[in-house]
């Protein structure tokens, strides 16, 4: 007997994989060729990211950990970027590790595109102090002795030569941690390591999966601010009125959102339609 | 003794750290940090091996001439190439990680576009899982999707050209509806955290030393 023909939404249910790459493909392509220019509402925590670092004391010291790499590079580079930026219009000295082997490489790409635009001179107002392996361990040892933790910045040079360094022992020295995070060693740790033990005020741009994870740090106040992922990006590119990368690529990760959307609510349709068929058939 | 003798070096050093949070006396904290010395540089051997480890693995699978021999080809010259110029080479010869050597540019132009490709794949396959899987099969499924499409809608901006507090009403499920959820995942593993903390340091855990 011959089998009998699958239904169209049956068929549709089915889709090829490769139909759904290509839309996929050609609604993220589309607004980078032509931009939609959507809108950028700012949200507390990213507000808030921003006046914690406006509220930095003249002269004081941040350190920034960028514990990211080359994978979360469109979501966090744009935030590394702004924050650079930001923090090099203000008068504080930048320290910057990281607990990510390729951090110092991204740091130094970041670093790039913010050096023409300030006056602020590499060993005086800021330092790539590289990589060091050990995550939890390095953060609990920089609280003892920072210059002892990291005796040499990325390109090998001594920091007791470092005038950005000089007076900076350990985490009495610094008014704030700022964590760039993709996952472990990240924000958590930080959190869990640093922020209580040494009632540090700390504040975290995050990969967007991992924001839901942080945010009951920043309800509880251990995080004063939080920036997750490429749209809290582009609202801090919005709100330091420096808009770049993020805001531009907003509108290519909207359309994909949207295009799995539409997915979702399709496939569900088609999963009812078939369901209800079906059952209406065997009563039949 | 092969199980005494690591146990007791575990039980000393696990109470040690613990005390070490307590306890501000200089002369601790002095010799805490040491330790904490002694253990980033144990750490960083953990690197050597991994590389020697890496190299065995592909090489044998290489020598055996298996399945993907030529991945591995890849990888040991890879390997070998990022290691040498990077350490070895003078900085006249393009050595060194700083930017213009050809560390540096392999880097640039090699692993960062790489990996970030691999990391961009997963939009399209999440398309694809969720055109397929995202299924309203049950009530909880349902408010789950539900949820999913309402928070997807509001990371981007196209949700505010509908409704002006969508991004607010989005930054609520994440504040304070997941947020819920969130707590009580992190309490349960803080708490199982402690726990195996607790019996790795009695030794009444000991597969980290033994395949027990």
């Amino acid at each position: 007997m011959a089998k009998p023909t699958a239904r169209w939404t049956e068929r549709l249910e089915h889709l090829d994989r490769r139909i759904i790459f290509l839309v996929v493909a050609v609604g993220i392509l589309v607004p980078l060729v032509a931009p939609l220019g959507l809108p950028v509402t700012v949200t507390e925590p990213v507000q808030a990211f921003r006046d914690q670092i406006d509220g930095l004391p003249p002269g004081s010291a941040v350190l920034v950990s960028a514990d990211w790499d080359p994978g979360s590079r469109a979501e966090l580079l744009p935030a590394t970027v702004a924050l650079f930026h930001h923090l090099f219009q203000r008068d504080v000295r930048v320290l910057i590790i990281s607990l990510w082997p390729a951090g110092p490489r991204m740091v130094e790409q970041a670093l790039a595109e913010v050096r023409g635009a300030h006056t602020k001179t590499y060993g005086k107002d800021y330092v790539n102090l590289g990589f060091k392996e050990g995550a939890e361990v390095v953060m609990v040892s920089l609280g003892d002795n920072l210059p002892a933790t990291f005796p040499a910045d990325y390109y090998g040079t001594p920091v007791s030569t470092l005038p950005v360094l000089r007076g900076i022992k350990s985490y009495k020295d610094i008014a704030m941690v700022i964590t760039l995070s993709a996952g472990y060693p990240g924000t958590k740790e930080w959190v869990q390591q640093v922020q209580d033990r040494y009632n540090m005020p700390m504040i975290s741009a995050c990969a967007g999966v991992s924001a839901p994870e942080y945010y009951p740090y920043y309800q509880a106040g251990q995080l004063k601010g939080l920036i997750g992922g490429l749209k809290a990006s582009a609202e801090y590119e919005t709100v330091l009125e420096r808009k770049g990368f993020a805001v531009a690529a907003m509108d290519a990760q909207a359309l994909g959102h949207y295009i799995i959307i539409g997915f979702i609510i399709l496939g569900n349709a088609l999963y009812l339609i078939n369901k209800w068929t079906n059952l209406g058939a065997r009563k039949e | 003794m092969r199980s005494e003798v690591p146990m007791f070096i575990t039980l000393f050093f696990g109470l040690f750290f613990i005390i070490s949070a307590f306890i501000v006396h200089p002369a601790y904290k002095s010799a805490a940090q040491e330790l904490n010395n002694w253990t980033l540089i144990i750490i960083s051997f953990a690197y050597v091996l991994g590389v020697i480890n890496v190299a065995r693995i592909h090489a044998k699978k290489l020598e055996e001439r298996r399945p993907g021999w030529a991945y591995s080809v890849m990888t040991l010259f890879g390997m070998l190439i990022m290691i040498v110029f990077g350490i070895f080479v003078p900085a006249r010869l393009y050595g060194g990680y700083e930017t213009g050597s050809l560390f540096s540019w392999l880097f640039d132009n090699g692993q960062v576009p790489m990996q970030a490709t691999m990391f961009s794949l997963l939009a399209f396959f999440i398309a694809s899982a969720a055109f397929r899987a995202f299924r309203v099969r049950s009530v909880t499924a349902s408010l789950l999707a539900v949820t999913a499409v309402i928070v997807m809608a509001g990371r981007v901006s196209v949700g505010e050209l509908m409704w002006s507090d969508f991004p607010r009403f989005v930054e609520w499920i994440m504040g304070d509806l997941q947020t819920a959820g969130q707590r009580a995942v992190k309490i349960g593993a803080a708490l199982g955290a402690v726990a195996t903390g607790l019996k790795i340091i009695l030794g009444l855990e000991r597969s980290y030393f033994s395949g027990e």
